[in-house]
């Protein structure tokens, strides 16, 4: 049954990442001025050009082009960096690292803490606690990331020393990053663990529990935390996109190496082909994230599981 | 085998409920009756000690179960009474299971709970106790959802989990008001079954009076979260002494060669906010006078049936 | 239920929203801020582009009470203008973003079919994109600048509006009023103009209004990655951004457009709450 819900999911997945590769491969086209030149370096010789126009199909239809540029890129293949003088594939491969360690740990930070947190705001029905919980909501879903990032440093890293202002060392220097991106992330999850579970506290069906002579705990964790779950894994999944937004700003904050900053940095010295394979590799990671949001969804919930498949 | 005497029951500062006494022994089937906001739900509450649940407490009276106080019953002791002693029947069978979980493990709970059984006796257990309720292949219902059931099939599981650990006591919040109305009788009959099988106790609450006819041996008519009338079922359906209880039994529809037409009652049920002075329902009341706005009625008893209204004597002689 | 009209809606709910401290505050503050923004010329102290070399980096004081930044500029007074680069970029892009949202979710919604599912794919996708990739992208086509800011503030945000126009009118074509009215025989024009509209559009409203909210965190990023106000133009984003290399020396440098970033975000979501509250809409905003 899951599995069936899940090829059907990633079958419906193909037009969606279809449409997202057509969009970042017409970047290219939609800029001002010849897209050949685009792609190459300022004062690059006439063979140069005539070499990309050969390796890349440049001179025939769109159509035929895309083929051929989704076809490189389903192979590694991304092409030359006009400003860094490499294989994009090489700045990916030597940046994804250092971007999933990132994203990997500031989800689970967010989940753990924001779960945490959320479960404790609905089941203890404190009002300084709930004051404090919906203040702390709220800063963390208007603060600026790269603000909050720029505080961390001031305090932490200038005034107490404790931790590095950049660079990617070693563990220390993650604390910091993982501490922004998660801020957010907390918030957004506490809320949504909070609401959801003061919503299932609600059901009828909650009320037969306490009469089948079921503890309040166990009625908790066995029947209302599930509940609670659904939408939680419905936001955190969409989370790993924002997750990895959030990314790209606190790695160009922190001067951490990454596929943000290295998007981020590309757009500011135009190097397109790093670009289109930076969005193409975030695109990847959003569009996985609803997917294992869905499915996971669908493991908790029979009744998403006949709907859908 | 459950007592409740002079039952008060609070929400902050508002009272929904106060005055409420009755009684039901093994065998037996006591209908509760009322228009909606009649306090006939929180009287279950009360019973099953899950009053907290929804905010309220006990203020008046007590409740006796087995010949024990319970009101007062630790939460720990409350559990083992409740699903184990007291079986619980809800209003809606569409929300009443977790949509999540199995029907078996739902219903296996009960008796794991309650009488220790492993999961497989808990299992075999519930097999057959969803064949007693003539569920059709018990062994698959097991494994599926609720969702995949039909609504007096969701009710059957319910009344199954109520019945998994042998309880002396059922209460049915309006079990059938949420189902189709051939679906209503089957069920109706199954529960009226099982009380004369299994030496149950049934409190059933309903609003329903052709259903209390049928059914019921003892009733409580309740208005505006007090009791205005109650004895055996034929003694208040021949001899209705409330004006209240008169009016209810002329609403019920007697088949279309009566040639009468529906008749319902004036006015609308007071809410607990807007509970009238004196005699709940004088502003209904088509016998009201004065006394009636300014002093509560007493009970009046007359044989094993006890009416409170001022004038409960001068009904007793014009049956509805 | 009653058919609201937008300008019951407007002095009703608002009224509403006033009354309670939390919404008296954040409104109040909104106000100020506007006012700021339009007379920032006459309200700043110093001209926010006038260069002072031998006063850079100064602390916060006399005469330059938010200190000055690595050129010798007033902070104060760049905040100030800032304000006025920060709330008229989001509140533009905010404002094409609903016009378009609502007429696509009106148009999905109310004619269905292929149509719908068309736009509603679309919506789907970019709706799972955190809105920073979308506008990083939007910037990527049209380069960095205030006026793809506004675009892809603008792009950013259209599912969103998309999405809950549609989630409205879907759901009111199911009310019997509705319903009444198709079957009497109106136009559909002067259905969807004169009856689904005045009854979806306050919630668009408020997610607008906290949308704008979003939209200045999303103009100050941008700005902050050098993609968006352009020197000199002063923007909070580019404040910050130039801030940075003088993060040692000069912290209030960015310091204080953040603070104003976050005041302003916050003060936008506790009132758009209190409109929520004062709407009574919190249902029909968790649908979509």
């Amino acid at each position: 049954m899951i599995l069936r819900y899940t090829f059907f999911r990633l079958l419906m997945l193909i037009p969606v990442s279809f449409s997202i590769s057509v969009v970042i491969f017409m970047i290219v086209y939609l800029l001002p001025g010849d897209p050949i030149d685009n792609l190459l370096r300022v004062g690059s010789s006439a063979e140069d050009r005539a070499e990309l126009v050969a390796r890349y199909g440049l001179d025939r239809n769109l159509v035929v082009q895309y083929f051929v540029w989704i076809g490189n890129m389903f192979q590694g293949e991304f092409g030359q960096a006009i400003v860094l003088r490499r294989p994009v594939a090489d700045l990916v491969a030597q940046n994804l690292p250092y971007s999933l360690t990132l994203g990997g740990l500031a989800f689970l930070f967010s989940s753990v803490v924001g779960m945490t947190l959320g479960t404790l705001s609905a089941i203890v029905r404190n009002p300084v606690l709930d004051r404090f919980m919906r203040g702390f909501i709220l800063l963390g879903s208007t603060v600026p990331g790269f603000w909050l990032a720029l505080l961390l440093i001031l305090f932490f890293s200038v005034n107490l020393g404790w931790f590095p202002v950049s660079g990617a060392g070693g563990w220390d220097a993650l604390v910091l990053p993982v501490l922004t991106i998660g801020f957010g992330g907390v918030a957004l999850v506490a809320r949504v663990t909070r609401v959801a579970l003061l919503d299932a506290q609600r059901e009828d069906f909650v009320t037969l529990l306490h009469a089948k002579g079921l503890s309040s705990g166990t009625i908790l964790f066995r029947h209302l935390m599930p509940h609670a779950l659904l939408p939680v894994v419905t936001i955190l999944a969409l989370r790993i996109g924002w997750i990895l937004g959030g990314a790209v700003t606190v790695e160009f904050v922190f001067g951490r190496p990454g596929l943000g900053s290295l998007l981020i940095r590309a757009l500011g010295q135009r190097d397109y082909p790093v670009v289109q394979a930076c969005l193409l590799m975030l695109a990847l990671a959003v569009m996985l994230g609803t997917l294992i949001g869905d499915v996971a969804q669908a493991a908790m919930d029979p009744r998403i599981r006949e709907k859908k498949s | 085998m459950l007592n409740v005497r002079d039952l008060g029951v609070a929400f902050g500062v508002v009272q929904p409920l106060s005055g409420v006494s009755f009684s039901v022994s093994q065998g037996e089937t006591l209908g509760i009756v009322g228009e909606s906001g009649s306090g006939k739900s929180l009287t279950a509450m009360s019973v099953m000690g899950l009053l907290p649940l929804i905010g309220g407490r006990i203020t008046d009276g007590s409740i006796e179960f087995d010949g024990a106080d319970i009101t007062a019953l630790p939460e720990r002791a409350y559990r083992k009474l409740r699903g184990g002693k007291i079986g619980l029947i809800t209003q809606n069978p569409m929300t009443s299971l977790d949509p999540l979980k199995k029907i078996g493990p739902q219903v296996d709970d009960v008796a794991k709970l309650h009488l220790g059984l492993s999961n497989a006796d808990a299992r075999a257990r519930t097999i057959d106790i969803l064949g007693t309720l003539r569920i059709p292949e018990p062994a698959l219902i097991c494994d599926r959802y609720p969702h995949q059931m039909s609504g007096g099939m969701k009710q059957r599981i319910v009344i199954a989990m109520a019945l998994a650990a042998d309880p002396d006591l059922l209460i049915a919040d309006e079990p059938t008001t949420a189902l189709d109305v051939t679906v209503q009788a089957q069920i109706i009959r199954l529960l009226d079954d099982l009380v004369k099988e299994r030496n149950l106790a049934l409190v059933l609450i309903t609003h329903d009076m052709s259903v209390v006819a049928q059914t019921c041996d003892k009733i409580v008519v309740m208005y505006a979260g007090r009791a205005v009338e109650q004895g055996p079922v034929e003694e208040i359906f021949d001899r209705p002494r409330h004006p209240y209880t008169q009016a209810l039994i002329a609403c019920i529809p007697r088949g279309l060669d009566d040639a009468t037409r529906l008749t319902g009652i004036a006015g609308t049920v007071p809410t607990v906010l807007n509970y009238p002075k004196g005699c709940p329902f004088h502003p209904r009341c088509p016998k009201a006078e004065a006394i009636c706005a300014t002093d509560a009625p007493d009970f009046s008893v007359v044989g094993e049936s006890a009416a409170a209204c001022h004038f409960a004597e001068v009904a007793h002689a014009e049956p509805a | 239920m009653a058919i609201r009209s937008l300008d019951a809606f407007a002095r009703m709910s608002i009224g509403r929203a006033f009354a309670s401290g939390v919404g008296l505050v954040a409104g109040g503050f909104l106000i100020l801020l506007v006012l700021v923004a339009i007379f920032a010329p006459w309200i700043a102290p110093f001209d926010y582009a006038a260069q002072n070399l031998m006063n850079a980096n100064a602390a916060p004081g006399w005469p330059h009470l938010l200190g000055t930044d690595e050129f010798g500029r007033d902070v104060l007074s760049r905040v100030i203008h800032g304000a006025r680069t920060s709330l008229s970029v989001s509140a533009t892009a905010i404002a094409i973003s609903m016009t378009a949202g609502m007429t696509l979710g009106a148009a999905a919604g109310y004619f269905g079919g292929f149509f719908e599912r068309a736009v509603m794919t679309v919506v789907d996708l970019t709706w799972s994109f955190p809105d920073i990739l979308i506008a990083l992208i939007f910037v990527a086509i049209i380069g960095p600048g205030l006026t793809s800011t506004t675009f892809a503030i603008a792009i950013a945000y259209l599912a969103q509006f998309t999405r809950l126009t549609r989630a409205q009118i879907v759901r009111l074509k199911r009310e019997t009023f509705i319903e009444a009215t198709i079957n009497l025989g109106a136009k559909p024009s002067h259905i969807l103009l004169r009856h689904l509209m005045p009854n979806a559009i306050a919630p668009v409203i408020v997610v607008g209004m906290l949308a704008i909210g979003d939209g200045i965190v999303l103009e100050a990023t941008l700005g902050f990655f050098g993609l968006g106000a352009q020197p000199p133009t002063p923007s909070w984003g580019a404040m910050m951004s130039s801030g940075t290399a003088q993060l040692f020396l000069s912290p209030w440098v960015i310091i204080f457009p953040g603070v104003a970033v976050a005041i302003t975000v916050i003060a936008v979501n506790l009132f758009g709450d209190e409109l929520i509250r004062a709407l009574d809409i919190r249902d029909r905003l968790r649908g979509a």
